[in-house]
């Protein structure tokens, strides 16, 4: 059974003004449990819209979302539910931390739910140590803490929750590489470790290429696609239309295949452009140091 | 070519404020910076967070006033208290938050600001804030107010708040950092039409490495030390090192690098699309043969 | 959502009333406040009535948003009238035990109605016709000449300039931030007055932390800028005055004296 279902969900903004515009447009998609997938599209693709219905914050103009076969607007009790069975992380989360000491601010949601304080405990320090924040550094204030670090923290916040599905909106948004490969890399090993079903919303292809094992393309309120990446790749050059970023190598391969060149189709990795290229330059007879 | 910044063996440190000892912990962030940058240069400056490049960046415009070491803007010396206008007139700073360097509550008034500041007469005002508009692609949006704007065009309004004040020099501090693909596009095409067309000296500094591959040269900064400096070419050549100091390179550098190390002959100096296809249909057809 | 509150009254358009000097509008409500006061009889509210009638119709604002702008002065004109009534003495019309109701108490408060009513729809003109920022700048010129004694009236009008720039940024990250912490499982909606009190702590410390934070990068950025203060300081608009300005205030002076007229005949 699909985690995520949504049956014709649409939502208009500024409804009955003349301002009003459709955010998203009777969306169907059905998302399995345990996949880790990549949500792109540019900015008023509807992509923000959507992931704050998973969870209950907005209410859908008209269609209907289940999340784990259960109708999250059937009554009040199931809604509130929601958002502990549903974790969004937003952008920037940093901005959120409030706390005095990273312990607490981490600690925040899982109180919010009403767990014991053994679990409580339990919860944080699992987590602080899945996003590398070691336990000296959950009594420090979170505001000493590094741009990066405080990014770590407030992820943790949400999934110290343990959500059956964690959302996490343009996560890596601002940070310096070293920094971004850690933060996918962290959300990787959760996915990995809780094997929940995760959502990372982001401009860059190349970021979601890095871990996604599926992609979702949003363009104009509706969905373009949702597959593996690999087909989702495939179709370059309809993706760079809609105004988004295609990494550099697949750029390359798929200009190698109009000059004859055909390749792979479903490059977007460095080390996997590498491992067809060699194979590829091989068969045509180049010498390679093996 | 004339030298608009010359910094020479600059030493700054911040001390850390929630200490009130006597004895606090210093952080020493820039450690003997020596830099030269020409007139009408685009200049890229790469370097993880924490590197010092954008403290260094903000002694160019005496914005900070370094420890130790000299810095002249234009043969004028940063340090002299007198100057600071002209210099900061040269040398003009846009910042990565478009939302917090937007002062005004309508994009023209924003732009007039640093002439207002500087007492420029209103007709030549009006002038030097339409074009400034018009440089930058916003000039139909001057009456907007500015959170009716994307973040794209709010970091060009605030290009334009700078290049009205008619500087010799702007320092981009990761303008690109907090916007969508599109909106970095905007601000990157205009960065080199300011570059090309106006002869403004760009220094970006930046964590995109496809925007530094634009520029005329790369100043990698690591720990308060430059330890690159050269054209695009030359800096991407040294992949190892880079990724050593939490950086990237192009996707095709580092596609090359790995062809190398495999023993096939690639010149180890791309860092463009069109040369990375060229090379790789030469090793191609040579195969063929 | 909070998006939704509008700040400030303005109400855009392109009327002879939208187009007078902001500086002029100021005086001419000074005026108009001055001779509501100097009224002592109906005939004098009845002209100051037909001052604002004018100004509406010249104005172009719609009628409805003037008697919206009403609704919330209702439970101050109730309060005048009730204090009116029941304790001006004078001749009485009805009694019960120690409640009176006087001939002279019920005129005065239908006179005080009639000059509040006055006075809230005369000055929402002022800030339905202008907008903010030109109010701003106009308040700064007519207090420059307070200057010359230290007070610090360009500094002032600087810091109301940029708070109504930050008031959309910041109400569309406390909406940001409400809807973060609603994802954490904080409760807002429900609750007695203390325990929404304390919910307000997760979101009041993140806007607080964001405020000094965009507060330092912006004096940084106005630092380059070149901003100095007031020193040698220029304007890109020019407030400019001209002869329909001086009219307006010829004529609302006029109304002045017709209403102290009034007075002395009445």
């Amino acid at each position: 059974m699909a985690i995520i279902k949504t049956e014709d969900l649409t939502y208009v903004y500024s409804a009955g003004t003349p301002f009003e515009k459709k955010a998203i447009d009777s969306l169907n998609i059905e998302i399995e449990e345990g996949e880790l997938v990549g949500i792109i599209g540019h900015t008023g693709s509807g992509k923000s819209t959507f992931i704050q219905h998973l969870n209950g914050l907005l209410k859908p103009t008209s269609g209907k979302i289940y999340i784990d076969g259960t109708d999250i607007w059937q009554d009040k009790q199931t809604t509130l539910e929601t958002r502990f069975k549903v974790g969004l992380v937003f952008q920037y989360p940093e901005y959120q931390i409030f706390e005095e000491t990273v312990y607490k601010d981490i600690a925040f949601g899982p109180k919010n739910m009403g767990l014991s304080d053994e679990e409580i405990d339990k919860r944080v320090r699992e987590t602080a140590k899945l996003v590398e924040i070691s336990d000296e550094q959950l009594e420090k204030s979170p505001f000493e803490l590094s741009g990066g670090q405080k990014r770590r923290v407030a992820i943790a916040g949400v999934m110290a929750m343990r959500p059956k599905v964690l959302i996490l909106d343009e996560p890596c948004a601002g940070l310096d590489p070293k920094g971004r490969d850690r933060i996918l890399d962290r959300i990787r090993e959760y996915h990995k470790e809780y094997n929940s079903t995760v959502l990372l919303v982001s401009h860059s292809m190349e970021d979601v290429a890095k871990i996604a094992t599926k992609i979702l393309v949003m363009n104009n309120s509706s969905i373009v696609c949702y597959d593996e990446p690999p087909k989702v790749f495939g179709m370059a050059d309809e993706i760079a239309k809609m105004g988004l970023d295609i990494p550099q190598i697949t750029k390359v391969f798929n200009a190698l295949k109009e000059k004859g060149y055909h390749i792979a189709d479903d490059v977007y990795t460095v080390p996997y452009a590498l491992k067809k290229l060699l194979s590829y330059l091989d068969e045509k007879g180049v010498k390679l140091d093996a | 070519m004339e030298k608009i910044i010359e910094a020479k063996d600059v030493w700054f440190h911040y001390q850390n404020e929630d200490f009130e000892e006597e004895n606090a912990p210093i952080k020493q962030v820039l450690k003997g910076i020596s830099l030269d940058i020409k007139r009408g240069e685009f200049v890229a400056v790469l370097g993880h967070n924490g590197s010092g490049k954008s403290t260094i960046a903000k002694h160019f415009n005496a914005i900070l006033t370094a420890d130790k070491g000299k810095i002249l803007v234009d043969g004028i010396d940063a340090s002299d208290d007198e100057k600071l206008f002209d210099i900061r007139q040269r040398v003009g700073m846009v910042f990565q938050n478009p939302d917090n360097q937007i002062v005004a509550t309508i994009v023209e008034e924003d732009v007039a600001f640093a002439l207002e500041n500087l007492g420029v007469d209103p007709l030549e005002m009006r002038e030097r804030v339409d074009n400034a508009l018009k440089d930058v692609g916003m000039y139909k949006y001057r009456e907007h107010a500015p959170h009716q704007l994307s973040g794209g065009q709010k970091q060009r309004v605030a290009i334009a708040g700078i290049i009205a004040m008619c500087p010799d020099c702007i320092v981009l501090d990761e303008p690109t950092a907090m916007l969508d693909p599109i909106g970095r596009k905007e601000v990157m095409k205009t960065i080199k039409k300011l570059n090309r067309e106006h002869g403004v000296t760009i220094i970006l500094i930046t964590h995109y490495m496809d925007e530094a591959a634009k520029a005329d040269r790369i100043v990698v900064m690591d720990s308060g030390k430059t330890i690159l400096d050269g054209t695009p070419k030359e800096v991407f050549k040294n992949v190892e090192l880079l990724k050593s100091v939490g950086l990237d390179v192009p996707q095709v550098t580092e596609l090359a690098f790995g062809l190398r190390n495999n023993g096939i002959d690639i010149p180890d100096d791309i860092i463009t699309e069109e040369e990375c296809i060229e090379e790789i249909i030469k090793i191609i057809e040579k195969a063929g043969k | 959502m909070l998006k939704d509150i509008t700040i400030g009254q303005f109400f855009p358009g392109n009327s002879i009333v939208h187009r007078l000097d902001p500086r002029f509008k100021i005086v001419i409500t000074g005026v108009f406040i001055t001779f509501l006061f100097c009224a002592e009889n109906f005939y004098g509210i009845l002209f100051g009535m037909l001052f604002v009638a004018l100004t509406v119709l010249l104005s172009k604002i719609p009628i409805k948003m003037i008697f919206k702008g009403m609704k919330s002065i209702i439970p101050l004109i109730i309060f005048t009238s009730v204090l009116n009534i029941f304790f001006i003495e004078g001749e009485i019309l009805f009694s019960w035990q120690f409640i009176k109701i006087t001939k002279e108490g019920l005129e005065t408060s239908l006179f005080m109605i009639l000059r509040i009513i006055c006075l809230i729809s005369g000055t929402s003109l002022l800030t339905y016709t202008t907008s903010p920022i030109t109010l701003t700048d106009a308040i700064e010129q007519l207090l420059s000449p307070l200057k010359k004694v230290k007070m610090p009236v360009h500094e002032f009008a600087m810091m109301m300039t940029i708070a109504l720039r930050f008031i959309p940024t910041l109400i569309e990250e406390t909406d940001k931030i409400m809807s973060a912490q609603k994802a954490r499982g904080a409760d807002l909606e429900t609750g007695g007055l203390i325990k929404r009190a304390k919910a307000l702590v997760p979101i009041l410390i993140p806007l607080f932390v964001s405020a000094f934070r965009r507060a330092e990068e912006l004096a940084v950025a106005m630092e380059c800028r070149c901003y100095r203060g007031d020193e040698g300081r220029t304007r890109l608009k020019q407030l400019k005055s001209g002869g329909k300005d001086y009219i307006a205030l010829a004529l609302s002076l006029f109304f002045l004296d017709v209403v102290i007229f009034f007075n002395c005949i009445f």
